[in-house]
């Protein structure tokens, strides 16, 4: 492998990692705040992509699509933290499960109702569309560019906003002390509302970026969760910090053993979690 | 413990008796106002649900054209989801032939779920037809009297591949696929007509199953510049292999070829992606067949939906039924005889005419295919009537 071919590889692990990490940010969020393992997830990232080809479809624009469909999630978040997960925050995990497990099948189900259990497809927006020479014979698609511009921005924002706004620093506090917050005055249900919302907004937005990029089929949130789970394991749960390092990790990783190493690519990253945990068993970044 | 015994002692009788009725009519079952049973597995939910869907539609569009009746006997269906989850296989099976006493078990989709239903209905009463599942043991080592196969088998869709490929001039190939049984098979079967036409296969990539990341890989093929790639993907993944090969620039360098799973059923989801893709497959929409028109026109109008290739092949399973029981006046119960029968039948197919090899697999004809504007439309016939090689099988 020559520097070049290298240097494009170290591109492509980085990207996936990056994409990996917008995925797996909401879930390891929601954990470490709310202390709520949100299996269905995934399933948010699936109707994040569903509602992105739906919009698309109807609007004929990706970016308005992008518009429509956040909002939505947002919406959708609202709503399952208010009347479902707040029943769970006294009870115990198996409880979460049952009921997180249960919203996949729902989603499922409502996936396969209204869109059918074909492969669809969204377009990439005219704007982004192409590619750039990286080298004589390597191409680049732009819009993967754009995607990763796009992690680097929400992981950023989440940076920001949890360590220098007041919403930050109430998540941070309700991070280490909930009851403690509670009887400072702050309104800790409206603050799990919000920070449930912004988790499923994140796998929601993963979910709508990717659209143009992967095929739209029954089951693509779940195959999402397993690698979104690695990534916040590997981090650390809870841990936005980790996550990213993680994904970044996990994304490089990946890319170089299913090239170099293709024997063992199928298990290489969960490999890589085992070594992790064997030496740091919360993970590298502990919450 | 007294009661528990007595209890037990009062369920004994009752339990003989449900088996010596179930005994009973299954020996009944000759009767000619009995209706002829026809086990349905399928996947109904998961992944492969549409197949399954369009596989039961085509089937039933069959045995609706006979009314329903064959040689006077009613035909009575039992579905079951296989969920294409192969643990489920033997279970479902063995209900179907043991408890259901099915003539017929048609199914399934899924390769996994076909090994599992050979090895429960080997030596049964039970005639199975496989409306799809490729994998080349079906009708390969582990061929079985009682089974028939109405689609292909992985080795033929891939085979005359090789050689066209080699007669487009590419000598140089990288060849691609999931790291599972109809990936490998499908890179095997194409690299044994490349290699004896003269061509090389400079790199075979195996992607992990079901993983659908492929851009470590594109760069690589970008870096080797074979002359054309050979992939298997199907379904979702197909979809996003093709966008992607696309959206790195190589199809207008480097020529993309494949087994024809790559743009069947896809193409609308892949877009301008798949324009000019080349594939072998036995079946294309398309075809010019005055069978395959009638057949469209008529599902078209039963379902609201355009046929598939999923759907051709349960129709012409459905046609299987219809005429060996035809052929044996309505008579069930001798399945040596109807064995026989269908053994020497020809399947007036959508895809064209066909008939069986000795080991139940169809001698067809497979099609070159180049997508134009978002259509499998047929260039020329790569190979006419292939027999799969049915190695390891001693029928």
């Amino acid at each position: 492998m020559d520097t070049s071919l290298f240097l494009v590889q170290l591109l492509n692990g980085v990207q996936y990692g990056l994409l990996l990490f917008l995925i797996a940010s909401g879930l390891t969020l929601v954990f470490g705040v709310m202390g709520i393992l949100n299996l269905a997830h995934g399933s948010m990232y699936m109707i994040g992509a569903y509602l992105a080809y739906y919009f698309t479809t109807l609007t004929g624009s990706f970016f308005l699509a992008f518009i429509i469909s956040g909002s939505i999630a947002l919406l959708i978040g609202i709503v399952i933290e208010r009347f479902l997960i707040i029943h769970l925050y006294k009870r115990d995990h198996l409880d979460q499960v049952l009921l997180t497990v249960g919203l996949i099948f729902i989603f499922n189900s409502i996936q396969s109702f209204v869109w059918g259990n074909d492969p669809l497809g969204v377009e990439v927006p005219a704007l982004l569309s192409g590619s750039i020479k990286l080298t004589d014979i390597i191409e680049y698609p732009i819009y993967r560019l754009f995607i990763s511009a796009l992690c680097i921005v929400v992981a950023v924002s989440m940076y920001l906003t949890i360590n220098k706004t007041k919403l930050g620093m109430m998540i941070r506090a309700g991070e280490s002390d909930r009851a403690m917050v509670e009887n400072l005055g702050v309104d800790i249900s409206k603050l799990f509302t919000i920070v449930f919302a912004i988790g499923v907004f994140l796998a929601s937005l993963a979910g709508i970026v990717s659209a143009p990029i992967v095929s739209l089929v029954p089951g693509m949130g779940e195959h999402v969760l397993i690698s979104c789970f690695v990534v916040v394991v590997i981090g650390g749960l809870g841990s936005i910090k980790g996550a990213f390092v993680a994904a970044l990790i996990v994304g490089i990783v990946d890319t170089y053993s299913s090239v170099l190493l293709p024997q063992i690519s199928s298990m290489s990253i969960y490999l890589l979690m085992a070594l992790i945990l064997l030496v740091k068993p919360q993970g590298l970044f502990k919450n | 413990m007294n009661n528990k015994k007595k209890a037990f002692q009062s369920v004994l009788p009752a339990t003989v008796a449900a088996c010596l009725i179930s005994m009973s009519s299954s020996a009944y079952a000759a009767d000619n106002s009995d209706p002829i049973k026809v086990g349905v597995m399928l996947p109904f939910s998961g992944v492969y649900a549409g197949l399954g869907e369009s596989t039961r539609n085509g089937l039933k569009q069959a045995l609706k054209e006979q009314g329903n009746t064959i040689a006077g006997r009613p035909v009575e269906f039992i579905e079951m989801d296989t969920e294409a989850k192969p643990a489920r296989a033997p279970e479902i099976t063995s209900s179907l032939v043991d408890n259901q006493h099915a003539d017929f078990v048609v199914g399934p989709v899924h390769s996994g779920v076909a090994m599992g239903m050979i090895k429960s209905i080997k030596g049964k009463d039970s005639i199975m037809i496989i409306p799809n599942a490729g994998a080349n043991a079906a009708t390969g080592a582990f061929c079985q009297p009682n089974v028939f196969r109405t689609s292909f088998s992985s080795w033929q869709t891939a085979f005359p591949m090789g050689k066209e490929a080699y007669d487009m001039g590419y000598k140089k190939i990288v060849t691609m696929s999931w790291n599972y049984g109809f990936g490998k098979e499908s890179l095997a079967a194409f690299n044994e007509s490349f290699t004896a036409a003269g061509g090389e296969v400079v790199k075979k990539m195996l992607v992990p199953f079901p993983k659908t990341e492929f851009q470590s890989y594109l760069t690589e093929i970008a870096s080797i510049k074979p002359d054309a790639v050979f992939v298997f993907f199907a379904g979702g993944g197909a979809v996003k292999f093709v966008k992607d090969y696309d959206a790195m620039g190589l199809k207008g360098k480097i020529p993309l070829l494949g087994s024809g799973f790559l743009t069947e059923g896809t193409t609308k989801a892949q877009g301008p992606a798949s324009e000019g893709v080349i594939t072998t497959l036995h079946y294309a929409d398309t075809l010019d067949i005055e069978k395959n028109t009638s057949f469209r026109q008529q599902y078209e109008a039963l379902y609201g939906k355009p046929a598939d290739l999923f759907a051709v092949q349960g129709y012409d399973a459905g046609q299987l039924i219809a005429a060996a029981v035809t052929a044996t006046e309505g008579n069930t119960s001798d399945k040596a005889a109807l064995i026989k029968q269908m053994e020497q039948l020809e399947i007036d197919s959508p895809r064209g005419a066909f008939h069986f090899s000795k080991a139940h697999n169809p001698i067809q004809t497979i099609y070159l295919r180049k997508v134009v504007n978002g259509q499998n439309t047929v260039i020329k016939t790569a190979l006419e009537n292939l027999e799969d090689p049915a190695r390891g099988c001693k029928l």
